[in-house]
C-alpha cells in the first residue's frame, strides 16, 4: 500500500543495504524525568524517504522519543545527528524539522493562510514568495477556499491539513508526527492515510510518525518500531513485524494472536515439535528453532491461519477439536471464538467466501486445523 | 410579584384561609391587577430578571439622577446648598429653572480642563506602568507549578486585607525626607542630603501603580494562564526564536486580559482622590482632588455634581470599550 520510493526503486530495501548513510540516526538514547525513565536506551537509524512509524501504547516512550528528535527535549544520554549533523545543544527553532502536533496547535488568533505563512515569516522568506507556497500548500491540501476563515470555523479533518499545511510548508528534511488521525472519524481516517502518503511521496519529505494505532502503522509506514516500556522491541516493515514478531509483546500488540505456553519436545533443524498443556495435540512447526531444548516456548498462531472443519481433517499434526461458543460475523470475514476441551478459548477468522457459509453454528463441534509453517516460536 | 393564583397546593392551607382567598381572588382590584399583570408580561422569570435591574436603579440611576438634578441647579447657601429646579409659582404653574452655567464655567475656567487633561495623563502613565510591572509578573506566575502559582497568587491578592488608607499612609513613611529610602541611601553613602519624593509626580505613580497592580495582574493572570503552551512549541518548531515567540502568539493571545487589566486601573486611577492628597505635591491637580474640594471646602455641589457628571461622560468610553472587549472573548471562548 505504502510504496515509497525507496521500495519501489530496488529489490533491496534500502535499510538492508549495509553501505547506505542514516537520515536520521539514534544512538542509545535515554531520557530520563527524574527516576522514571521514559526512553531507554534506544537506537534507531531512519533513511531518506522512508515513512517510519513508531509504534506502540500509551506511555510507551513514542512521544519522548518524537519530540527529542524535534528539540523540545535533550536527550540524557546519547546522541541523535539528522542527516550527518549532530542535534545536541540544537533549539528546535534551528532545526530542519518539522513537527504536526497531535493537538494540531494551530494559532488561533491567525487565519488559515497566516497559520501556514507563519513559518516562512520566521525566515524572512520574501513576501510574493511566502504568498505563492502558502498558496500552493492550501492547494495541495484542498483548503484554497478556507484561507480566510480562523482555526475555530474549520472543522476536525481541515484542521488537521492546516497543521499538515504548516508543517510543510518550509520543506522540512524530516517531518514529525504526533498521532496525525487520531481525532478524525474512521472514513475521514482512512481517506487521510492515503492522502498522507501520496504527499510523502510527492514531496519526497522522510516522515517519522508516532501512533498508537497499529492500523494506522500498517496501512501508512515502510518501517514500524514497536516501542514497549521506553525501549524499541522491534523494527521491521509491517509484514514482518506481523508475520514474524520476535517477541510476544510484538505478537500480541500487532494483531490478534492464539498464544501457546509449551515445552519443545521435538528440536531438529529442520522442524520443532511443542507440547503445551492448553492444547490437546502438539504443534508441529516445519523450521528449526535456535533454543535448548527444555526451554519455554510461546507458539504463537493468528486467527487467520486457522481452518475451521466439520469433519475430522486428513492430516496428522496440528489439528485439535473445540466447540464453537462465539460468532461475530463482520461481513467480509466471521470471527468464531472456539473453546478446546482444555478450556482454552481460541480466536479463528474465516473469509467469507460463499454466501451461504452457515454450516458452522454456535455449540457445534469442529476441528482447527493449520499449516506447519504458520505458528511462530517465540522464547520471550 | 408573585399572584396569589401561583401559590401551589392551596388545598394544603386551613379551609377557612382557603375560602377567604378564593373570595379575595373574586374581586376587582386583585383581578384588575393579575390581569394587567399578566397583560406587561410579568411573570416568575422576570420577577427574577427584575432583580438586578432594581439594584441599579435604585443604587445606580436614582443617584445619578439626583447628581444631574444637583448639577443643573444654582448653589445658594443654605440647607440643603442648592435651589430646587422644580418649583410651583404662585399662578399654579411648574416653573423648571435649569442652569446649564455650572456646566459652562467647567469649560471657561481652565482650572477644570487642565484637571482632566492631568488626570488623564497620570491616569495613563500609571496604567502604562502598570502594565510593564504587572505583566512580567502575571506571567512568571502563570509559567510557575501549581503550588508557586497559588502562593503567588495569594500574594497578589494580600494586600487587600489590610485598609487601602493605611497602605497608602505607609508610603509616606517610606518616601519622606527622613524616611526608609532616604535613611537608607544617606547610610550607604550613595547620597548626602535626602532626595524630595514625597510630594511629587512620582509618589503619585508610586502609589497608583502600587495599590492598582492587583487589578492588572489578574485578568492578565487569567488571560495567559489559559493559553495553550504547545502553541509555543509549535511556533518554536517552525523557526521562531522564544522572544519572537512571544510577540507573536503570547502578546496577541492576551490582549484581552490587557484590554481588561488596563482599564480596570485606568478608571479608577482617572477619579483617584486618596493617592493624590496624601503623596502629591499642593499644586498637583487632579479631578479627583478638584471635586473634593468643590464639595467639602467650598461646598458647591452644583458645580461639584458638574464635575462628577463630566468625569463619568468622560469615562464612559473606556468602560464601553472594556465591555466590547468582554464580548469578544466571549464570543472567541
Amino acid at each position: 500500500m505504502a510504496s515509497s520510493p525507496s521500495r519501489a526503486d530496488s529489490k533491496t530495501p534500502v535499510w538492508n543495504d549495509p553501505q547506505a548513510a542514516p537520515y536520521i540516526n539514534i544512538e542509545s538514547v535515554t531520557k530520563k524525568f527524574g527516576e522514571f525513565v521514559a526512553v531507554n536506551d534506544v537506537s534507531l537509524k531512519v533513511y531518506r524517504g522512508e515513512l517510519f512509524c513508531l509504534l506502540g501504547g500509551s506511555g510507551c516512550g513514542k512521544t519522548t522519543l518524537l519530540r527529542m528528535l524535534a528539540g523540545f527535549e535533550e536527550p540524557t544520554a546519547g546522541r541523535i545527528s539528522i542527516d550527518g549533523v549532530d542535534m545536541a545543544g540544537i533549539p528546535p527553532y534551528e532545526r530542519p524539522v518539522n513537527m504536526m502536533f497531535q493537538s494540531y496547535a494551530l494559532f488561533p488568533h491567525m487565519t488559515v493562510e497566516q497559520n501556514v505563512a507563519f513559518g516562512l515569516k520566521q525566515d524572512g522568506v520574501p513576501k510574493a514568495e511566502i504568498a505563492t507556497r502558502v498558496a500552493d500548500m492550501l492547494n495541495l491540501v484542498k483548503l484554497t477556499q478556507f484561507a480566510k476563515r480562523k482555526p475555530h470555523q474549520l472543522s476536525g479533518g481541515q484542521r488537521q491539513r492546516v497543521a499538515l499545511a504548516r508543517s510543510l510548508v518550509k520543506r522540512p528534511k524530516l517531518l514529525l508526527l504526533d498521532e496525525p488521525l487520531g481525532a478524525l472519524d474512521k472514513k475521514l481516517r482512512e481517506h487521510t492515510q492515503f492522502e498522507l502518503v501520496n504527499l510523502q511521496e510527492q514531496l519526497g519529505v522522510t516522515f517519522i510518525v508516532v501512533t498508537h494505532d497499529q492500523e494506522e502503522a500498517m496501512t501508512l509506514a515502510t518501517r514500524i518500531g514497536v516501542m514497549d516500556a521506553g525501549r524499541i522491541v522491534q523494527i521491521g516493515t509491517p509484514k514482518d513485524i506481523y508475520e514474524y514478531p520476535n517477541c510476544k509483546f510484538c505478537a500480541e500488540f500487532i494483531g490478534n494472536v492464539n498464544m501457546f505456553q509449551g515445552q519443545m519436545i521435538e528440536d531438529e533443524p529442520d522442524h520443532v515439535r511443542i507440547t503445551s498443556p492448553e492444547l490437546e495435540g502438539t504443534i508441529y512447526v516445519n523450521h528449526g528453532v535456535s533454543a535448548a531444548s527444555d526451554a519455554v516456548v510461546w507458539a504463537a498462531i493468528r486467527p487467520e491461519k486457522i481452518q475451521l472443519s466439520i469433519d475430522p481433517p486428513e492430516q496428522q499434526d496440528n489439528v485439535t477439536r473445540g466447540i464453537v461458543k462465539e460468532i461475530a460475523y463482520m461481513g467480509d470475514l466471521s470471527i468464531y471464538l472456539v473453546q478446546l476441551a482444555t478450556g482454552k478459548m481460541m480466536r479463528v477468522t474465516q473469509p467469507n467466501a460463499y454466501r451461504h457459509a452457515d454450516d458452522i453454528t454456535w455449540d457445534q463441534q469442529v476441528y482447527l486445523h493449520w499449516h506447519a509453517s504458520s505458528p511462530v516460536v517465540l522464547l520471550e | 410579584m408573585i399572584t396569589r393564583a401561583e401559590v401551589p397546593h392551596p388545598q394544603r392551607r386551613s379551609v377557612g384561609v382557603h375560602l377567604l382567598l378564593r373570595f379575595l381572588e373574586t374581586l376587582p382590584p386583585y383581578r384588575w391587577t393579575r390581569a394587567r399583570l399578566v397583560q406587561w408580561g410579568v411573570t416568575g422569570r422576570t420577577a427574577v430578571i427584575a432583580v438586578p435591574y432594581l439594584w441599579l436603579l435604585l443604587f445606580f440611576l436614582i443617584p445619578f439622577v439626583i447628581v444631574l438634578k444637583i448639577g443643573f441647579s444654582e448653589t445658594q447657601i443654605a440647607l440643603p446648598p442648592y435651589q430646587p429646579i422644580f418649583a410651583w409659582t404662585q399662578e399654579r404653574i411648574l416653573e423648571i429653572k435649569l442652569n446649564v452655567g455650572n456646566f459652562l464655567y467647567l469649560v471657561e475656567d481652565n482650572l477644570y480642563w487642565r484637571a482632566y487633561l492631568n488626570s488623564l495623563k497620570i491616569a495613563a502613565v500609571s496604567t502604562l506602568l502598570c502594565l510593564l510591572v504587572g505583566y512580567p509578573i502575571a506571567y512568571a506566575i502563570a509559567r510557575a507549578n501549581t503550588t508557586w502559582r497559588n502562593i503567588l497568587l495569594m500574594m497578589v491578592i494580600l494586600p487587600f486585607w489590610t485598609s487601602f488608607l493605611l497602605r497608602v499612609y505607609a508610603w509616606i513613611g517610606i518616601l519622606k525626607n527622613n524616611g526608609l529610602i532616604n535613611n537608607f541611601l544617606m547610610w550607604l553613602g550613595v547620597i548626602d542630603e535626602p532626595l524630595v519624593m514625597l510630594q511629587t509626580d512620582f509618589a503619585i505613580y508610586v502609589g497608583i501603580v502600587y495599590s492598582y497592580l492587583p487589578f492588572m495582574i489578574l485578568p492578565l493572570y487569567t488571560s495567559l494562564e489559559k493559553m495553550d503552551l504547545t502553541l509555543l512549541e509549535a511556533a518554536a518548531d517552525l523557526g521562531s526564536r522564544p522572544w519572537k515567540a512571544f510577540m507573536q502568539i503570547t502578546l496577541p493571545l492576551s490582549i484581552q486580559g490587557i484590554v481588561a487589566g488596563s482599564l480596570l486601573v485606568f478608571i479608577p486611577a482617572v477619579g483617584e482622590f486618596v493617592i493624590p492628597a496624601l503623596l502629591g505635591g499642593p499644586e498637583q491637580l487632579m479631578i479627583g482632588k478638584v471635586l473634593w474640594t468643590e464639595f467639602f471646602s467650598n461646598r458647591d455641589w452644583p458645580v461639584a455634581s458638574a464635575v462628577a457628571i463630566a468625569l463619568l461622560l468622560l469615562l464612559l468610553l473606556p468602560i464601553a470599550l472594556l465591555q466590547r472587549a468582554q464580548a469578544a472573548e466571549a464570543r472567541s471562548a
